[in-house]
């Protein structure tokens, strides 16, 4: 794989990352996905790199993403969860950082429920840091997979036009996206109910629907956010039912877009909630090929910052 | 003990926050008392034997008052004592500090306060006043004995940190307070609106994915406080107020009669959300940093003469509640050493004269305090800092006097360099 250098010690989010050096990390996980879908998938790329996957927050297919992209480039991979930590009784992120940091990994790939958590790891550690997502912050990896899912499907992002949908306030796959997507050209519109919109949207060069009609009229793409279910009631939203009425995609919301118009969500879904069952498994959904890109991704950022590595 | 001899400042630029003016000449201080000041104090007219300071036309003027400090007694000495706060007020220029009713336990027994008033006699090098809660344990609950308090010293009355959520709690702590012409201090947050917000609400705090406070939070709250005090005519301060609908909120009372004032951080004045930066969480402040135009619509109220006092808000915060998260991090920065050339930043950019300035720092805090200092009066209590205001500095963490370092103008290029604090006329420093 011949890709420009990557210019950063860290991938802790998509903002401050340049068209260019995202360009360069889908390019090199085009090969990823060629890679990944041979019999011989391992790589020597990361031989005797240890790779070190931090998550304070329980995740299946983000661990385990990061775990095979280690994996198929030959690094040893450790997975360190919370339930099992020292950070339960007590400790706190730096030092865990610091002893962590004493083992002398290559990577450590963090996942924490606070916004800012990475960056403060990274301040603290020598090796370099990905981003799996901090709090309501950035999940650069997603966006990441999801812009290589829409550039294989629809050749590139100049005026396509993204329609975001959910509980955009508190989702870091929602910021992440919307840096890529408007760094890249496209088109995103917003549409969520007010309780779940962040203030000042409309200054991120966003375009905020009012309803999902008028969200997913034209569309290229809808991508649907997860709506956490501590957020179905309370303050935010009044049932999972009213949510689904609403804010719900089903057939008749997705005749909107265009007729080739593409369905993606993050994962985990609440089926009839977010989005129907029958649309999350239709012809249009791309669901399971963004968990195939996940992996390519991930490898791909790895590889990159590997490069960088001492030694590397 | 002799009295030490006079002493004068000769040469000085005075300030006369009192009057808002200034003028040439020196200060003549004899037994720890301004005795004379003005263009007639030269060194041909003062008494044989006084020791005469040529200020070189430095800034002399009253001591700071600083009406909001923790000083981390009794209980939280880890964070501070009135020792080293004292150190860092005398390095500042702030001659009296007041020290918030914050500790563990929370000062709400007139014990404590009389611990306090000793202990701040014994170790601090300015003056140091305690406050007491103004409900029992700073819980919002039950009144403090306020009374008793205010006997044993405390010179207001407040939970430092909260506002008393009951409005009848409120109501009742108003009206009892009355009874004693006591002044009562607020912080005014709405409890489910500020709750879990980490800072300002807005833009930037939807980039860096972090729970907003809206400025709603403050305003709501000082409103239903604004309406307690019309029911019960209590002397009502606003210790922290951070936005200009809280202004206007305190404008209208003011008008309508009310007893009312309000006091601003000097990080509101100097600082904005954007130094929030890269989650640094030593601007993680409570109330939060506002926007850049709230914060220019607060230095332009305290210039028209709206804001009452100026605070450090000096709240020290050990490095175990700093290095964390930014939401998970305790709110709080020093500010006793930084706080005048903090506010000598709205002077050099044109925004507030220097005697206005001033006033919110020492003449105003003192009214409403009934302290006798704070003016350069004729047998004021000699209460005095002399200040290069030019003199360039960058501030040092390691090098502050307290014992954290949470400072928010960590590697920031000040101007005003304090030469000299007295205390009742004796040199703490310089």
């Amino acid at each position: 794989m011949s890709a420009p250098a990557f210019p950063h010690k860290h991938l802790l989010g998509i903002e401050g990352l340049s068209r260019l050096d995202i360009e360069g990390l889908l390019d090199r996980a085009e090969a990823a996905v060629e890679i990944s879908r041979q019999v011989e998938k391992k790589r020597a790329t990361l031989r005797g790199r240890t790779q070190i996957n931090l998550f304070f927050e329980a995740s299946t297919r983000t661990q385990a993403s990061f775990e095979l992209a280690g994996k198929r480039l030959g690094a040893d991979v450790m997975n360190m969860s919370v339930a099992s930590s020292s950070v339960k009784k007590g400790e706190t992120l730096i030092d865990t950082a610091a002893t962590l940091n004493a083992m002398r990994p290559d990577v450590i790939v963090v996942r924490h429920h606070q916004a800012g958590a990475v960056h403060l790891l990274s301040h603290k550690v020598d090796c370099s840091v990905i981003n799996a997502g901090d709090g309501a912050h950035e999940h650069p990896t997603q966006a990441l997979l999801d812009a290589l899912t829409i550039r294989r499907n629809k050749g590139g992002f100049e005026g396509l036009v993204v329609a975001i949908c959910g509980d955009i306030l508190h989702s870091r796959v929602a910021r992440s996206n919307i840096f890529l997507l408007a760094a890249m050209g496209a088109r995103v519109r917003a549409c969520g109910p007010a309780t779940l919109m962040p203030p000042g949207l409309d200054r991120w060069g966003v375009e905020v629907a009012g309803d999902m009609r008028e969200a997913l009229d034209g569309a290229d793409i809808v991508m649907m956010l997860r709506l956490q279910r501590e957020r179905m009631s309370g303050a935010f939203v009044p049932s999972a039912r009213e949510y689904f009425r609403h804010w719900g995609l089903d057939a008749d919301k997705l005749a909107l877009a265009k007729r080739d118009a593409l369905v993606m969500h993050p994962g985990p879904m609440n089926r009839g909630v977010e989005i129907d069952g029958a649309v999350a498994d239709g012809a249009q959904s791309l669901i399971r090929e963004q968990v195939e890109m996940g992996v390519a991704v991930r490898m791909a950022v790895l590889e990159a910052l590997a490069e960088r590595l001492p030694n590397g | 003990m002799a009295a030490p001899p006079p002493l004068a400042l000769l040469n000085a630029r005075l300030i006369d926050p009192s009057a808002e003016r200034e003028l040439a000449g020196g200060v003549l201080v004899v037994e720890g008392a301004i005795r004379a000041f003005g263009p007639e104090v030269t060194a041909a007219s003062i008494p044989e034997g006084a020791r005469a300071i040529d200020c070189r036309g430095d800034v002399v003027a009253p001591g700071l008052i600083d009406m909001r400090a923790f000083v981390g007694e009794p209980g939280l000495e880890h964070r501070e004592t009135l020792a080293s706060a004292g150190r860092a007020a005398a390095a500042g220029g702030v001659t009296t500090l007041v020290a918030m009713a914050d500790g563990a336990p929370p000062v709400d027994d007139p014990a404590t306060v009389d611990f306090l008033v000793r202990r701040a006699r014994d170790c601090a090098a300015v003056r140091a006043l305690p406050t007491a809660t103004l409900t029992k344990g700073a819980l919002g609950r039950e009144l403090s004995e306020i009374g008793l308090l205010q006997a044993a010293g405390a010179v207001a009355f407040g939970d430092p940190r909260r506002s008393v959520a009951d409005a009848l709690v409120m109501r009742g702590a108003l009206a009892y307070a009355r009874g004693f012409d006591a002044l009562v201090t607020a912080i005014c947050a709405e409890p489910g609106l500020a709750g879990a917000g980490a800072m300002n609400e807005g833009e930037f705090s939807a980039r860096l994915g972090l729970p907003g406070v809206p400025g709603a939070a403050e305003t709501i709250m000082l409103d239903r406080d604004l309406r307690l005090v019309d029911l019960t005519g209590a002397r009502y301060h606003a210790a922290l107020v951070s936005t200009t609908a809280s202004i206007r909120a305190l404008n209208r009372a003011r008008d309508a009669g009310l007893r009312v004032s309000c006091g601003v951080s000097i990080n509101n004045l100097a600082l904005n959300e954007l130094d929030v930066g890269d989650y640094r969480t030593f601007l993680r402040l409570e109330p939060p940093l506002r926007d850049e135009e709230e914060r220019r619509d607060l230095v332009a109220a305290l210039a028209a003469g709206d804001v009452d006092v100026v605070v450090s808000d000096h709240d020290p915060r050990d490095v175990e509640a700093k290095r964390l998260p930014f939401a998970e991090a305790e709110p709080g920065a020093v500010g006793l050493e930084t706080l005048l050339a903090a506010a000598l930043r709205l002077v050099s950019s044109g925004d507030v004269p220097l005697p206005r300035l001033l006033r919110a720092m020492t003449t105003r805090p003192a009214e409403l305090l009934g302290l006798p200092q704070g003016r350069l009066a004729r047998g004021a209590p000699a209460d005095l800092v002399r200040f290069d205001p030019h003199a360039p500095f960058v501030v040092d963490p390691a090098k502050l006097h307290s014992r954290c370092r949470n400072t928010p103008f960590d590697g920031a290029r000040m101007e005003g360099v304090v030469r000299l604090t007295l205390v009742a006329g004796e040199v703490r420093y310089g």
